[in-house]
């Protein structure tokens, strides 16, 4: 592995991946949308070998009493130990507790979904908006895959229909989608060598020794930033990560 | 009789098997019976930590099944459940019987189960994903399970119960079937049926049992296809 890493850096440092791409380049995403149809919304998005599946749910629950008018937002994250040889089965751990938030921050800082039109009953009922990421095969790139995933799916959500005479919320009649504007990209860079790369695999990610990802709204607005990993980064260096983030964060933009 | 699905009694969902669809696993396999869909992945054999728990003779077989948050109509809070623990014993010891364990002495095969979407028969299809998964990995089995679940609507016995019919049923009774042996290796049922009626049950199970063994049978053939043509 130490050779590998090795290896992986001295390509990286010359402007070249094991896989033949650009630095700049991420490999194939393909988005399928709605594939479990019990969920409001779901989306399958696989980035080369990374297949990650978001589930949108939507329930009925009581508000937080500080915001008696606002439906609730909640991000769940599973690396199920099905995706990888190094995961094991067992409560959240670090790593899946960061992946949710960052898929989280991105949502909600961005105001993406207009948390206000989600209040039924204004300190009584309002609906919960449940984001569960589930990790199929892990091949680098996990956040961004997840948050575009997480994009798509609720992009594509139905909502419950709500009888506001009966007050009775029928789970299996859909009408409406969710109240969204446009909704974040989250694009990861991370630092090998000394050079900035998009969308490593597995193997590359090992070899990183930072990464900052950065979530941008449809006007390259920035909506969420986390840094990553133990070396720290020039203001010169993160100016590219921005830039870097908006593009691509464009490209993918357009498949949704 | 016809079944709020359009079936007929004695009719399965429509069977869609696939292996090889976890590229990090040894082995895994995709198993959608009608809405439910259940894939699995096994890792192994390796190396079992901690020691004290490594058998001297043989390998130890470790079975997960999960229900992902998303997979049913109310969300599904994550982690184990008592539901979920009780799956994981029985599915394991429906598929210990045809996999050679005392070959991989000292060692761990790990079998995860996910069901992505749940509509009835969840660890009927879990355990046939996982059973074409660890057949996928290359380990030595003497046979496949195949499994399915019946019960009895009115005076009809119904195979694969699916959405509500598992509320209309009499019973519900999950079956894990050894072709080769002709033995059953899972059963259980909740209901109140007089025992000629459950053996009829159980028949109809092994029947469906039956036609799933070839399915599986067949996605193991295309999925060495195409490894045959890619090596």
């Amino acid at each position: 592995m130490i050779i590998r890493n090795q290896y992986i850096t001295n390509m990286a440092n010359n402007n070249q991946r094991e896989d033949g791409r650009q630095l700049d380049q991420f490999r194939q995403v393909k988005v399928e949308v709605n594939p479990i149809t019990n969920a409001e919304g779901s989306a399958r998005v696989c980035i080369g070998k990374t297949d990650v599946i978001v589930g949108v749910k939507l329930s009925v629950g009581v508000p937080f009493s500080d915001k008696p008018d606002e439906g609730v937002l909640i991000s769940n994250a599973e690396l199920s130990p099905m995706s990888h040889p190094s995961f094991e089965p067992g409560p959240p751990n670090e790593a899946s507790i960061e992946l949710a938030r960052v898929v989280d921050r991105g949502i909600r800082e961005s105001h993406a979904i207009d948390m206000k039109k989600l209040c039924i009953k204004e300190g009584e009922k309002v609906w919960m908006v449940n984001i569960d990421t589930q990790v199929m095969n892990h091949d680098g790139n996990l956040i961004d895959a997840s948050s575009f995933a997480a994009a798509a799916a609720l992009k594509n959500a139905k909502m419950p229909h709500y009888d506001e005479k009966t007050e009775k919320i029928d789970m299996e009649k859909k009408t409406g989608k969710l109240p969204l504007a446009d909704l974040p990209i989250a694009v990861t860079v991370y630092k090998i060598g000394s050079k900035l790369v998009v969308d490593p695999t597995y193997a590359e990610e090992q070899a990183s020794t930072a990464r900052l990802t950065v979530s941008t709204a449809d006007d390259g607005q920035i909506a969420a930033i986390q840094k990553g990993g133990t070396e720290p980064l020039s203001i010169d260096e993160i100016r590219e990560c921005f830039r870097l983030s908006v593009e691509r964060g464009r490209d993918l933009r357009k498949l949704i | 009789m016809k079944r709020a699905d359009g079936r007929s009694a004695g009719e399965l969902r429509p069977v869609t098997i696939k292996a090889g669809v976890i590229p990090n696993a040894n082995g895994s396999a995709m198993v959608a019976m009608g809405k439910t869909i259940a894939v699995a992945a096994v890792y192994g054999p390796r190396y079992l930590h901690p020691r004290f728990k490594q058998k001297y003779d043989k390998a130890l077989l470790k079975t997960i099944y999960m229900m992902v948050p998303f997979s049913t109509n109310e969300r599904v809070r994550p982690g184990p459940s008592r539901r979920s623990q009780e799956i994981c014993k029985v599915t394991r010891e429906a598929l210990e019987n045809v996999v050679c364990l005392e070959e991989y002495p000292k060692s761990v095969i790990d079998v995860y189960i996910n069901i992505i979407q749940a509509n009835a028969g969840t660890r009927t299809a879990g355990i046939n994903a996982a059973s074409v998964a660890l057949a996928d990995a290359g380990i030595s089995m003497k046979d496949l399970v195949a499994s399915a679940a019946a019960g009895k609507i009115g005076d009809d016995y119904v195979l694969d119960l699916a959405g509500k019919e598992e509320e209309e049923t009499d019973c519900d009774v999950p079956v894990a079937y050894i072709p080769g042996q002709d033995k059953i290796s899972l059963l259980q049922m909740d209901g109140k049926l007089p025992p000629e009626d459950v053996e009829k049950v159980i028949e109809m199970a092994i029947k469906g049992c039956k036609e799933i063994y070839e399915k599986q049978k067949e996605a193991l053939r295309e999925r060495w296809a195409q490894k045959g043509a890619s090596a």
